[in-house]
């Protein structure tokens, strides 16, 4: 994808995560890194993510991300058990780069605390600390 | 997610290529890199690195520097201050050689071409541009000069690469056999080409004039090359296990524990910086080389990461041996590649070690050069 693209449904943190929070499970949500991340990432070539039944802690780091020419941490976006990783990831990292708001989804939460969803960005204030090019 | 590189950087105090708009066109990603900007990628590094392994490629490599060396007497010159006896070298054809210290420790490695009319050039790495032509102007004085900016180079390369070559600039390049270089007349633009590289496959090197620079990446574009960055060219150059001056060898490394003794001459009797100690080098057994190592499990090894022995359970022990000169995922085979000076004892195919991946111990094996060979 080019890198610009912040669909308006998903809340953002600044460090360029992005969460979905699941229709039919409200209590769950998915965690994902944003298109600009990936474009500056460039080819993802690893992911080392937790397994289920993982905490993770909002603002804390839950994995890294590899790609050709750099390595980031990943920070969760909120506190929660994880309930499923991305499987597909394992063998085609590169769905990261093609598809960051679906296929190339990271992992599943059990959201432990509603309250922090609120201290996240909608996609207008995401936009808004980008780059501009 | 923190962001680490620094993709897009500032332009303040860089040279710029003379093809830089055509780069911009392309949607190129630029980064500081020896003093110049230079395109890091333009599609993607592992798509421009399949277009090298693939079909072909073309980067923009005018940040090399090109000093050249003319009049009687200019080979002799060359090799007072080189290590390979370039007098040997026939009209027409390139040689690989080194600039050593009186240490014997290796300053710059460098592509020496013989042309025609006693002409010789040398294309030393931007890093060392000054240094080496300090290093010509001290013995050639004015025969010596350096032409960096009035010309561009672009090399070719990939398995259509000679193909697309011939189309291009017509048969004389088909004419040439690997390492030959010539001067071509490309419709009354003259063009020195050569058929060498640095990404382990056929192909071609191009420097042209300036001014008719933007034609010839044109012509090579539209015949079908993938424009590619310096991303693209280290992941390439790594994969052929050719080692890069300032990473893998430097003026601490000798050439025969580096796998380049084939650069250095020691059987005539002429005398070159660094003779002496390369000549002791040779005799001495070598306490550590230069080793090639490949991951077993996923992940990405990368420069300056730490070398361990293993315990039974394959965790790291003790001090570090050693650190990664060169590191990389290697689009090719899928895996971590990189390169470090081990123990002479450990610097053999199968010996198993581990790499520390920001405190996980990833275990890798030493192999033999090179990490990929061009299919075919």
């Amino acid at each position: 994808m080019s890198g610009d693209q912040v669909p308006d449904d998903l809340l953002y943190t600044s460090d360029h995560e992005w969460l979905r929070r699941d229709d039919a499970s409200p209590d769950e949500a998915t965690i994902g890194i944003t298109d600009f991340a990936q474009d500056q990432l460039g080819d993802v070539v690893y992911l080392d993510l937790p397994g289920e039944g993982t905490e993770v802690a909002g603002g804390d780091r839950f994995g890294e991300v590899e790609s050709v020419k750099t390595v980031s941490d990943l920070y969760a976006p909120i506190t929660g058990e994880v309930i499923a990783t991305n499987g597909e990831l394992e063998d085609q990292p590169e769905l990261v780069n093609d598809s960051p708001y679906g296929e190339g989804w990271l992992i599943r939460v059990r959201i432990a605390d509603e309250s922090q969803l609120d201290g996240l960005l909608d996609a207008d204030a995401y936009r808004a600390q980008l780059p501009a090019n | 997610m923190a962001v680490n590189g620094a993709p897009d950087a500032g332009r303040g105090g860089l040279k710029q290529l003379a093809l830089r708009e055509r780069h911009e066109a392309l949607g190129a990603r630029f980064a500081p890199f020896a003093g110049w900007e230079m395109p890091l990628q333009y599609e993607g590094i592992v798509a421009e690195h399949e277009a090298v392994r693939g079909s072909v490629g073309v980067f923009d490599v005018s940040h090399l520097a090109r000093a050249w060396v003319r009049g009687p007497g200019s080979a002799e010159l060359l090799r007072s201050v080189t290590t390979f006896d370039v007098t040997t070298v026939p009209v027409g054809k390139a040689h690989y050689s080194l600039y050593c210290n009186e240490q014997g420790g290796i300053e710059d490695d460098v592509f020496i071409y013989h042309l025609p009319d006693d002409q010789w050039l040398v294309i030393h790495n931007a890093a060392n541009a000054d240094a080496d032509f300090g290093r010509l102007h001290a013995v050639a004085r004015d025969q010596a000069s350096e032409e960096t900016p009035q010309t561009v180079m672009l090399a070719v390369q990939g398995p259509e690469a000679v193909e697309l070559l011939t189309s291009v600039l017509g048969g004389g390049f088909a004419a040439l056999e690997p390492r030959d270089c010539a001067e071509l007349d490309w419709g009354g633009v003259p063009v020195l080409v050569a058929r060498t590289g640095y990404t382990g496959e056929d192909g071609g090197e191009c420097i042209v004039g300036a001014d008719d620079a933007a034609a010839l990446w044109d012509a090579l574009t539209e015949g079908g090359a993938t424009p590619a960055g310096l991303g693209a060219r280290d992941t390439l150059r790594l994969e052929a296990a050719l080692p890069l001056h300032g990473n893998d060898i430097d003026g601490t490394t000798h050439p025969f524990e580096s796998g380049l003794g084939f650069a250095v001459t020691l059987d005539d009797e002429a005398p070159f910086t660094g003779r002496e100690a390369l000549a002791e080098h040779k005799e001495q057994p070598r306490t550590r080389r230069l080793a090639h190592l490949v991951a077993q499990e996923r992940g990405v090894l990368r420069a300056g990461y730490d070398v361990h022995v293993t315990g039974e359970d394959g965790e790291m022990l003790g001090d570090p041996l050693t650190t990664l000169t060169s590191g990389a995922f290697s689009p090719s085979l899928r895996i971590g590649i990189g390169m470090a000076y081990l123990p002479a004892q450990l610097a053999r195919p199968g010996v198993r070690l581990a790499v520390n991946v920001r405190g996980r111990a990833l275990p890798v094996e030493v192999v033999r050069r090179p990490f990929y060979r061009k299919q075919g």
